[in-house]
Protein backbone atom coordinates (compact mmCIF):
# COMPACT_ATOMS: atom_id res chain seq x y z
CA UNK A 1 0.00 0.00 0.00
CA UNK A 2 2.42 2.42 0.87
CA UNK A 3 4.91 1.59 -2.03
CA UNK A 4 1.69 1.80 -4.02
CA UNK A 5 1.16 5.43 -2.68
CA UNK A 6 4.65 6.54 -3.47
CA UNK A 7 4.20 5.58 -6.92
CA UNK A 8 1.66 7.03 -7.45
CA UNK A 9 2.81 10.04 -5.95
CA UNK A 10 6.29 9.72 -7.58
CA UNK A 11 3.97 9.54 -11.04
CA UNK A 12 1.99 12.47 -10.17
CA UNK A 13 5.41 14.11 -9.63
CA UNK A 14 6.45 13.14 -12.61
CA UNK A 15 3.68 14.10 -14.99
CA UNK A 16 3.35 17.27 -12.96
CA UNK A 17 7.11 17.81 -13.82
CA UNK A 18 6.60 16.74 -17.46
CA UNK A 19 3.92 18.62 -17.72
CA UNK A 20 5.46 22.04 -16.51
CA UNK A 21 8.10 21.11 -18.49
CA UNK A 22 6.31 20.90 -21.46
CA UNK A 23 4.05 24.23 -20.54
CA UNK A 24 7.51 26.43 -19.98
CA UNK A 25 8.79 25.53 -23.37
CA UNK A 26 5.33 27.55 -24.96
CA UNK A 27 5.67 29.49 -21.77
CA UNK A 28 8.33 31.64 -22.92
CA UNK A 29 6.63 32.34 -26.29
CA UNK A 30 3.14 32.57 -25.11
CA UNK A 31 4.15 34.67 -21.87
CA UNK A 32 6.06 37.01 -24.45
CA UNK A 33 2.65 37.24 -26.59
CA UNK A 34 0.97 37.59 -23.67
CA UNK A 35 2.70 39.87 -21.84
CA UNK A 36 1.22 43.34 -21.70
CA UNK A 37 5.18 45.04 -22.29
CA UNK A 38 6.23 42.38 -24.21
CA UNK A 39 4.35 41.33 -27.10
CA UNK A 40 0.56 41.83 -25.94
CA UNK A 41 -0.33 40.35 -29.10
CA UNK A 42 -3.94 40.10 -27.29
CA UNK A 43 -3.89 44.12 -27.68
CA UNK A 44 -5.23 42.89 -31.25
CA UNK A 45 -5.48 39.38 -31.78
CA UNK A 46 -7.75 37.20 -30.55
CA UNK A 47 -6.33 33.61 -30.37
CA UNK A 48 -9.22 31.40 -30.33
CA UNK A 49 -7.39 28.24 -29.34
CA UNK A 50 -6.10 29.22 -25.93
CA UNK A 51 -8.66 29.29 -23.42
CA UNK A 52 -6.29 31.84 -21.48
CA UNK A 53 -6.28 34.62 -24.21
CA UNK A 54 -9.10 36.76 -22.47
CA UNK A 55 -10.57 39.68 -23.78
CA UNK A 56 -8.66 40.20 -27.06
CA UNK A 57 -9.02 43.47 -28.97
CA UNK A 58 -9.72 43.15 -32.61
CA UNK A 59 -7.49 45.34 -34.99
CA UNK A 60 -6.26 42.44 -36.54
CA UNK A 61 -6.97 39.28 -37.72
CA UNK A 62 -7.48 36.08 -35.18
CA UNK A 63 -4.22 34.06 -35.02
CA UNK A 64 -5.72 30.55 -35.87
CA UNK A 65 -4.35 27.89 -38.23
CA UNK A 66 -1.19 29.47 -38.41
CA UNK A 67 0.94 26.44 -39.48
CA UNK A 68 -1.29 25.84 -42.50
CA UNK A 69 -1.23 29.37 -43.65
CA UNK A 70 2.24 29.80 -42.88
CA UNK A 71 4.29 26.85 -43.73
CA UNK A 72 7.19 28.90 -44.29
CA UNK A 73 8.36 29.81 -40.78
CA UNK A 74 10.60 32.60 -42.34
CA UNK A 75 7.68 34.78 -43.64
CA UNK A 76 5.33 34.37 -40.52
CA UNK A 77 8.85 35.28 -38.52
CA UNK A 78 9.35 38.29 -41.05
CA UNK A 79 5.57 39.81 -40.15
CA UNK A 80 6.39 39.69 -36.55
CA UNK A 81 9.60 41.38 -36.86
CA UNK A 82 8.25 43.80 -39.03
CA UNK A 83 4.60 44.09 -40.56
CA UNK A 84 5.47 47.65 -42.09
CA UNK A 85 7.67 45.79 -45.22
CA UNK A 86 4.48 43.73 -45.77
CA UNK A 87 2.27 46.85 -45.48
CA UNK A 88 3.56 50.16 -45.22
CA UNK A 89 0.25 51.75 -43.63
CA UNK A 90 0.01 48.96 -41.11
CA UNK A 91 -0.83 49.41 -36.94
CA UNK A 92 1.17 46.23 -36.16
CA UNK A 93 4.47 47.32 -34.11
CA UNK A 94 7.70 46.25 -35.61
CA UNK A 95 8.63 44.07 -33.07
CA UNK A 96 12.00 43.26 -34.47
CA UNK A 97 13.06 46.60 -36.34
CA UNK A 98 12.26 48.68 -33.19
CA UNK A 99 13.34 46.15 -30.43
CA UNK A 100 10.40 45.58 -29.00
CA UNK A 101 11.43 41.71 -28.78
CA UNK A 102 14.89 40.79 -28.94
CA UNK A 103 15.68 39.00 -31.88
CA UNK A 104 15.64 35.60 -29.44
CA UNK A 105 12.11 36.33 -28.22
CA UNK A 106 10.97 37.06 -31.78
CA UNK A 107 12.03 33.65 -32.45
CA UNK A 108 10.57 32.14 -29.44
CA UNK A 109 7.03 33.95 -30.46
CA UNK A 110 7.40 33.00 -33.38
CA UNK A 111 7.50 29.74 -32.81
CA UNK A 112 4.55 29.58 -30.66
CA UNK A 113 2.38 31.40 -32.82
CA UNK A 114 3.32 29.09 -35.73
CA UNK A 115 1.85 26.26 -33.37
CA UNK A 116 -1.54 27.70 -33.28
CA UNK B 1 9.66 85.05 -80.58
CA UNK B 2 9.04 86.61 -77.24
CA UNK B 3 6.04 86.26 -77.50
CA UNK B 4 6.34 82.70 -78.84
CA UNK B 5 8.12 82.08 -75.67
CA UNK B 6 5.64 83.48 -73.22
CA UNK B 7 3.10 81.07 -74.65
CA UNK B 8 4.91 78.41 -74.05
CA UNK B 9 5.57 78.94 -70.49
CA UNK B 10 2.35 79.64 -69.97
CA UNK B 11 0.99 76.45 -71.37
CA UNK B 12 3.52 74.54 -69.50
CA UNK B 13 2.21 76.28 -65.94
CA UNK B 14 -1.15 75.66 -67.51
CA UNK B 15 -0.17 71.73 -67.95
CA UNK B 16 1.83 71.83 -64.35
CA UNK B 17 -1.29 73.25 -62.78
CA UNK B 18 -3.44 70.45 -64.47
CA UNK B 19 -0.67 67.70 -63.21
CA UNK B 20 -0.89 68.94 -59.55
CA UNK B 21 -4.52 69.80 -59.44
CA UNK B 22 -6.24 72.12 -57.07
CA UNK B 23 -4.34 72.27 -53.30
CA UNK B 24 -5.74 70.27 -51.09
CA UNK B 25 -6.80 72.47 -48.46
CA UNK B 26 -8.81 72.18 -44.78
CA UNK B 27 -12.02 71.50 -45.99
CA UNK B 28 -11.18 68.97 -48.26
CA UNK B 29 -9.63 67.00 -45.86
CA UNK B 30 -12.31 67.13 -43.39
CA UNK B 31 -15.03 65.84 -45.86
CA UNK B 32 -12.60 63.17 -46.98
CA UNK B 33 -12.50 61.77 -43.03
CA UNK B 34 -16.30 62.23 -42.59
CA UNK B 35 -16.72 59.79 -45.53
CA UNK B 36 -14.09 57.64 -44.32
CA UNK B 37 -15.87 57.54 -41.01
CA UNK B 38 -19.09 56.89 -42.67
CA UNK B 39 -17.67 53.71 -44.94
CA UNK B 40 -16.27 52.57 -41.84
CA UNK B 41 -18.73 53.07 -39.14
CA UNK B 42 -22.19 53.24 -41.15
CA UNK B 43 -24.49 52.89 -38.12
CA UNK B 44 -23.42 56.11 -36.22
CA UNK B 45 -24.82 59.56 -36.85
CA UNK B 46 -22.56 62.43 -37.32
CA UNK B 47 -24.05 64.10 -34.63
CA UNK B 48 -23.29 61.46 -32.10
CA UNK B 49 -19.31 61.71 -32.78
CA UNK B 50 -19.03 63.78 -29.79
CA UNK B 51 -19.75 60.63 -27.73
CA UNK B 52 -16.99 58.88 -29.36
CA UNK B 53 -16.49 54.88 -28.21
CA UNK B 54 -19.96 55.39 -26.29
CA UNK B 55 -21.35 55.77 -29.38
CA UNK B 56 -20.78 52.36 -30.45
CA UNK B 57 -22.03 50.59 -27.22
CA UNK B 58 -25.63 51.62 -26.50
CA UNK B 59 -24.81 49.80 -22.70
CA UNK B 60 -22.22 52.41 -22.17
CA UNK B 61 -23.92 55.08 -23.59
CA UNK B 62 -26.96 54.22 -21.16
CA UNK B 63 -25.11 54.31 -18.13
CA UNK B 64 -22.99 57.47 -19.38
CA UNK B 65 -26.57 59.45 -19.39
CA UNK B 66 -27.47 57.96 -16.30
CA UNK B 67 -24.42 59.52 -14.87
CA UNK B 68 -24.55 62.58 -16.78
CA UNK B 69 -27.84 63.03 -14.79
CA UNK B 70 -26.30 63.45 -11.68
CA UNK B 71 -22.56 64.48 -12.53
CA UNK B 72 -20.14 63.21 -9.90
CA UNK B 73 -17.77 66.42 -10.54
CA UNK B 74 -20.61 69.02 -9.47
CA UNK B 75 -18.42 69.99 -6.49
CA UNK B 76 -15.68 70.18 -8.93
CA UNK B 77 -17.43 72.81 -11.34
CA UNK B 78 -18.93 74.58 -8.75
CA UNK B 79 -15.49 75.58 -7.61
CA UNK B 80 -14.62 76.43 -11.38
CA UNK B 81 -17.63 79.13 -10.99
CA UNK B 82 -16.31 80.55 -8.11
CA UNK B 83 -13.09 80.83 -9.43
CA UNK B 84 -14.50 82.22 -12.77
CA UNK B 85 -16.75 84.50 -10.79
CA UNK B 86 -14.26 86.12 -8.23
CA UNK B 87 -12.97 89.48 -9.23
CA UNK B 88 -9.35 90.67 -10.15
CA UNK B 89 -7.62 92.87 -7.69
CA UNK B 90 -8.44 95.74 -9.62
CA UNK B 91 -12.43 94.82 -9.67
CA UNK B 92 -13.06 93.20 -12.92
CA UNK B 93 -13.93 89.66 -13.98
CA UNK B 94 -12.93 87.22 -16.28
CA UNK B 95 -16.10 87.92 -18.03
CA UNK B 96 -14.84 91.28 -19.25
CA UNK B 97 -11.97 89.40 -21.28
CA UNK B 98 -14.51 87.73 -23.94
CA UNK B 99 -17.22 89.30 -26.06
CA UNK B 100 -20.82 88.38 -24.88
CA UNK B 101 -19.40 87.86 -21.35
CA UNK B 102 -17.69 84.36 -22.28
CA UNK B 103 -20.89 83.02 -23.63
CA UNK B 104 -20.79 81.09 -26.61
CA UNK B 105 -17.35 82.10 -27.34
CA UNK B 106 -15.30 78.81 -26.68
CA UNK B 107 -16.01 77.37 -29.87
CA UNK B 108 -14.22 79.93 -31.60
CA UNK B 109 -11.01 78.31 -30.13
CA UNK B 110 -7.86 77.79 -30.83
CA UNK B 111 -7.47 80.42 -34.13
CA UNK B 112 -4.80 81.98 -35.16
CA UNK B 113 -3.41 84.81 -34.44
CA UNK B 114 -2.09 87.00 -37.21
CA UNK B 115 -0.07 89.56 -35.33
CA UNK B 116 1.74 87.05 -32.88
CA UNK B 117 2.07 84.35 -35.53
CA UNK B 118 0.58 81.48 -33.51
CA UNK B 119 -2.66 79.22 -32.52
CA UNK B 120 -4.06 80.99 -29.44
CA UNK B 121 -5.88 78.28 -27.30
CA UNK B 122 -9.08 79.30 -24.76
CA UNK B 123 -6.53 78.11 -22.51
CA UNK B 124 -3.58 81.10 -23.48
CA UNK B 125 -7.13 83.65 -23.65
CA UNK B 126 -7.63 82.28 -20.32
CA UNK B 127 -3.99 83.40 -19.46
CA UNK B 128 -3.74 86.56 -21.19
CA UNK B 129 -6.61 87.88 -19.27
CA UNK B 130 -5.21 86.93 -16.14
CA UNK B 131 -2.01 88.88 -17.25
CA UNK B 132 -3.33 92.16 -18.76
CA UNK B 133 -5.03 92.32 -15.35
CA UNK B 134 -1.91 91.74 -13.31
CA UNK B 135 -2.96 88.70 -12.09
CA UNK B 136 -0.76 85.31 -11.85
CA UNK B 137 -1.48 82.98 -14.97
CA UNK B 138 -2.25 79.40 -14.08
CA UNK B 139 -0.34 76.47 -15.17
CA UNK B 140 -1.26 75.31 -18.38
CA UNK B 141 -2.80 71.60 -18.24
CA UNK B 142 -3.48 71.62 -14.69
CA UNK B 143 -6.47 71.16 -12.07
CA UNK B 144 -6.68 74.81 -11.42
CA UNK B 145 -6.76 75.34 -14.94
CA UNK B 146 -9.43 72.66 -15.80
CA UNK B 147 -11.83 73.78 -12.65
CA UNK B 148 -11.92 77.16 -14.29
CA UNK B 149 -11.52 75.91 -18.35
CA UNK B 150 -14.79 73.27 -16.94
CA UNK B 151 -17.13 76.31 -16.29
CA UNK B 152 -15.97 78.72 -18.67
CA UNK B 153 -16.63 76.21 -21.50
CA UNK B 154 -20.03 75.13 -20.02
CA UNK B 155 -20.94 78.87 -21.27
CA UNK B 156 -20.55 77.80 -25.06
CA UNK B 157 -22.80 74.49 -24.17
CA UNK B 158 -25.18 73.83 -27.40
CA UNK B 159 -22.22 76.23 -29.39
CA UNK B 160 -21.05 74.78 -32.51
CA UNK B 161 -17.22 73.76 -32.75
CA UNK B 162 -16.18 76.78 -35.56
CA UNK B 163 -12.51 76.81 -35.84
CA UNK B 164 -11.10 78.87 -38.95
CA UNK B 165 -8.01 78.59 -40.69
CA UNK B 166 -8.04 81.45 -42.96
CA UNK B 167 -4.84 82.80 -44.37
CA UNK B 168 -0.90 81.29 -44.78
CA UNK B 169 0.14 81.42 -41.43
CA UNK B 170 -3.04 79.50 -40.18
CA UNK B 171 -2.44 76.94 -42.86
CA UNK B 172 0.97 76.41 -41.84
CA UNK B 173 0.11 75.38 -37.98
CA UNK B 174 -2.97 73.23 -39.31
CA UNK B 175 -0.59 71.65 -41.38
CA UNK B 176 1.98 71.26 -39.24
CA UNK B 177 -0.86 69.63 -36.33
CA UNK B 178 -2.18 67.38 -39.00
CA UNK B 179 1.57 66.06 -39.96
CA UNK B 180 1.66 65.37 -36.27
CA UNK B 181 -1.33 63.90 -36.00
CA UNK B 182 0.02 61.11 -39.00
CA UNK B 183 3.59 61.03 -37.94
CA UNK B 184 4.19 57.87 -36.15
CA UNK B 185 6.60 58.36 -32.77
CA UNK B 186 8.03 55.91 -30.11
CA UNK B 187 9.25 52.88 -30.23
CA UNK B 188 6.20 51.08 -30.62
CA UNK B 189 5.35 52.92 -34.29
CA UNK B 190 1.89 54.24 -33.72
CA UNK B 191 0.25 57.84 -34.77
CA UNK B 192 -3.02 59.17 -33.74
CA UNK B 193 -4.01 57.95 -37.01
CA UNK B 194 -3.35 54.60 -36.17
CA UNK B 195 -5.75 54.23 -33.62
CA UNK B 196 -8.45 57.05 -34.09
CA UNK B 197 -8.50 56.49 -37.72
CA UNK B 198 -7.63 53.29 -39.00
CA UNK B 199 -8.39 51.66 -36.13
CA UNK B 200 -11.34 53.44 -35.03
CA UNK B 201 -14.23 51.41 -33.98
CA UNK B 202 -12.24 48.12 -33.23
CA UNK B 203 -11.13 47.11 -29.70
CA UNK B 204 -7.69 47.56 -28.66
CA UNK B 205 -8.15 44.92 -25.73
CA UNK B 206 -11.24 46.04 -23.91
CA UNK B 207 -11.22 49.91 -25.41
CA UNK B 208 -13.14 50.89 -28.25
CA UNK B 209 -11.14 53.43 -30.09
CA UNK B 210 -12.88 56.25 -30.76
CA UNK B 211 -13.30 58.27 -33.99
CA UNK B 212 -10.85 61.42 -34.56
CA UNK B 213 -14.15 63.43 -35.54
CA UNK B 214 -15.82 64.84 -32.54
CA UNK B 215 -12.75 64.66 -29.82
CA UNK B 216 -12.40 67.76 -29.19
CA UNK B 217 -15.79 69.38 -28.72
CA UNK B 218 -16.43 68.12 -24.70
CA UNK B 219 -13.07 69.29 -22.94
CA UNK B 220 -11.90 69.51 -20.40
CA UNK B 221 -13.23 65.91 -19.22
CA UNK B 222 -13.64 64.11 -15.58
CA UNK B 223 -12.63 60.85 -16.15
CA UNK B 224 -13.51 58.37 -13.67
CA UNK B 225 -15.74 61.17 -12.64
CA UNK B 226 -13.55 63.03 -10.25
CA UNK B 227 -10.60 63.06 -12.30
CA UNK B 228 -10.10 66.36 -14.28
CA UNK B 229 -8.27 65.86 -17.74
CA UNK B 230 -7.81 68.43 -20.09
CA UNK B 231 -7.47 67.96 -24.06
CA UNK B 232 -4.04 68.41 -23.77
CA UNK B 233 -3.30 66.33 -20.95
CA UNK B 234 -5.66 63.55 -23.08
CA UNK B 235 -2.68 64.13 -25.75
CA UNK B 236 -0.09 63.22 -22.95
CA UNK B 237 -1.98 60.00 -21.96
CA UNK B 238 -2.17 58.39 -25.22
CA UNK B 239 1.46 59.72 -25.73
CA UNK B 240 3.02 58.28 -22.40
CA UNK B 241 0.23 54.72 -23.41
CA UNK B 242 2.08 53.71 -26.42
CA UNK B 243 5.33 55.06 -24.97
CA UNK B 244 6.28 58.06 -26.81
CA UNK B 245 7.36 61.07 -25.53
CA UNK B 246 4.67 63.19 -24.69
CA UNK B 247 5.55 67.11 -25.66
CA UNK B 248 4.94 69.66 -22.96
CA UNK B 249 1.42 71.17 -22.74
CA UNK B 250 0.85 74.32 -25.18
CA UNK B 251 4.63 73.92 -26.96
CA UNK B 252 3.81 74.50 -30.35
CA UNK B 253 3.54 71.36 -31.18
CA UNK B 254 0.74 70.25 -29.18
CA UNK B 255 -1.11 73.64 -29.99
CA UNK B 256 -1.26 72.76 -33.58
CA UNK B 257 -2.43 69.85 -32.66
CA UNK B 258 -5.22 70.97 -30.93
CA UNK B 259 -5.52 73.57 -34.30
CA UNK B 260 -5.99 70.66 -36.30
CA UNK B 261 -8.03 68.06 -34.43
CA UNK B 262 -10.17 71.04 -33.20
CA UNK B 263 -11.05 71.87 -37.33
CA UNK B 264 -12.24 68.56 -37.55
CA UNK B 265 -14.64 68.81 -34.64
CA UNK B 266 -16.27 72.16 -36.86
CA UNK B 267 -20.08 72.28 -37.12
CA UNK B 268 -20.59 69.92 -33.99
CA UNK B 269 -21.94 71.01 -30.73
CA UNK B 270 -20.09 71.89 -27.18
CA UNK B 271 -20.42 70.02 -23.94
CA UNK B 272 -18.53 70.71 -21.07
CA UNK B 273 -17.33 69.03 -19.33
CA UNK B 274 -18.08 65.61 -19.84
CA UNK B 275 -17.96 61.91 -17.76
CA UNK B 276 -15.44 59.73 -19.32
CA UNK B 277 -14.49 56.06 -17.70
C1 LIG C 1 -1.69 47.45 -32.47
C2 LIG C 1 -2.15 46.30 -33.13
C3 LIG C 1 -1.36 45.03 -33.25
C4 LIG C 1 -0.54 44.39 -32.33
C5 LIG C 1 -0.19 44.84 -30.93
C6 LIG C 1 -0.10 43.19 -32.98
N1 LIG C 1 -0.63 43.08 -34.22
FE1 LIG C 1 -0.35 41.54 -35.55
N2 LIG C 1 -1.50 42.52 -36.93
C7 LIG C 1 -2.18 43.71 -36.72
C8 LIG C 1 -2.93 44.05 -37.92
C9 LIG C 1 -3.83 45.27 -38.10
C10 LIG C 1 -2.69 43.02 -38.85
C11 LIG C 1 -3.27 42.89 -40.26
C12 LIG C 1 -2.24 43.01 -41.34
C13 LIG C 1 -1.67 44.40 -41.55
O1 LIG C 1 -2.13 45.39 -40.96
O2 LIG C 1 -0.72 44.51 -42.34
C14 LIG C 1 -1.78 42.08 -38.19
C15 LIG C 1 -1.29 40.92 -38.79
C16 LIG C 1 -0.56 39.95 -38.13
C17 LIG C 1 -0.15 38.69 -38.72
C18 LIG C 1 -0.54 38.20 -40.10
C19 LIG C 1 -1.90 37.62 -39.88
C20 LIG C 1 -2.59 36.91 -41.01
O3 LIG C 1 -3.74 36.53 -40.77
O4 LIG C 1 -2.02 36.72 -42.08
C21 LIG C 1 0.53 38.00 -37.76
C22 LIG C 1 1.12 36.62 -37.88
C23 LIG C 1 0.58 38.84 -36.59
N3 LIG C 1 -0.10 40.01 -36.85
C24 LIG C 1 1.20 38.49 -35.41
C25 LIG C 1 1.30 39.31 -34.29
C26 LIG C 1 2.04 38.97 -33.10
C27 LIG C 1 2.77 37.66 -32.89
C28 LIG C 1 1.94 40.03 -32.25
C29 LIG C 1 2.56 40.25 -30.90
C30 LIG C 1 3.93 39.89 -30.72
C31 LIG C 1 1.11 41.04 -32.92
N4 LIG C 1 0.74 40.55 -34.15
C32 LIG C 1 0.75 42.25 -32.37
C33 LIG C 1 -2.16 44.47 -35.57
C34 LIG C 1 -1.42 44.20 -34.43
C1 LIG D 1 -2.49 52.70 -29.45
C2 LIG D 1 -3.69 53.42 -29.52
C3 LIG D 1 -3.74 54.93 -29.39
C4 LIG D 1 -2.94 55.90 -29.94
C5 LIG D 1 -1.69 55.71 -30.80
C6 LIG D 1 -3.52 57.18 -29.58
N1 LIG D 1 -4.64 56.98 -28.82
FE1 LIG D 1 -5.95 58.43 -28.22
N2 LIG D 1 -7.05 57.01 -27.22
C7 LIG D 1 -6.78 55.65 -27.20
C8 LIG D 1 -7.73 54.98 -26.34
C9 LIG D 1 -7.79 53.47 -26.06
C10 LIG D 1 -8.59 55.99 -25.84
C11 LIG D 1 -9.80 55.80 -24.88
C12 LIG D 1 -10.98 55.32 -25.67
C13 LIG D 1 -11.45 56.37 -26.67
O1 LIG D 1 -12.17 57.29 -26.27
O2 LIG D 1 -11.06 56.30 -27.84
C14 LIG D 1 -8.15 57.26 -26.42
C15 LIG D 1 -8.74 58.49 -26.20
C16 LIG D 1 -8.38 59.67 -26.82
C17 LIG D 1 -9.08 60.93 -26.67
C18 LIG D 1 -10.29 61.15 -25.79
C19 LIG D 1 -11.59 60.85 -26.45
C20 LIG D 1 -12.72 61.17 -25.50
O3 LIG D 1 -13.76 61.63 -25.96
O4 LIG D 1 -12.59 60.96 -24.30
C21 LIG D 1 -8.40 61.86 -27.42
C22 LIG D 1 -8.74 63.33 -27.57
C23 LIG D 1 -7.29 61.17 -28.05
N3 LIG D 1 -7.31 59.83 -27.67
C24 LIG D 1 -6.37 61.77 -28.89
C25 LIG D 1 -5.20 61.14 -29.34
C26 LIG D 1 -4.12 61.84 -30.01
C27 LIG D 1 -4.10 63.32 -30.36
C28 LIG D 1 -3.15 60.91 -30.26
C29 LIG D 1 -1.77 61.10 -30.81
C30 LIG D 1 -0.94 62.07 -30.22
C31 LIG D 1 -3.66 59.63 -29.79
N4 LIG D 1 -4.90 59.82 -29.23
C32 LIG D 1 -2.99 58.41 -29.94
C33 LIG D 1 -5.79 55.00 -27.92
C34 LIG D 1 -4.80 55.63 -28.67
Amino acid sequence: MRIKTTILYSLIASLGLANLGFAEDQADGRSLAFDRTKGNCLACHAIPGEPKAESPGNIGPPLVSMKARYPDRAELRARIWDETVVNPDTVMPPFGRNKILTEQEVELVTDYIQGL
Amino acid sequence: MKRKLAYIIMAGLLLGCAHTGPAKGPTDDRNALIKNYKQMLPDIKFDDYIYGALAMNPDAKGQYDDIMSFPPYSMDLDNGQKMWGKPFKNGKKFSSCFPNGGKNVAGNYPYFDNTANRVVTFENAINSCLKANGEEELKYAEKQMGLLTAYARSLSDGMKVNVKVEGAGALAAYEKGKAYYAARNGQLNFSCRSCHVQAAGKFIRMDQLSMMIGQASHWPEFRGGTDIVTLQGRFKQCEKNVRAKPKDANSEEYNNLEYYLTYMSNGLPMQTPVFRK
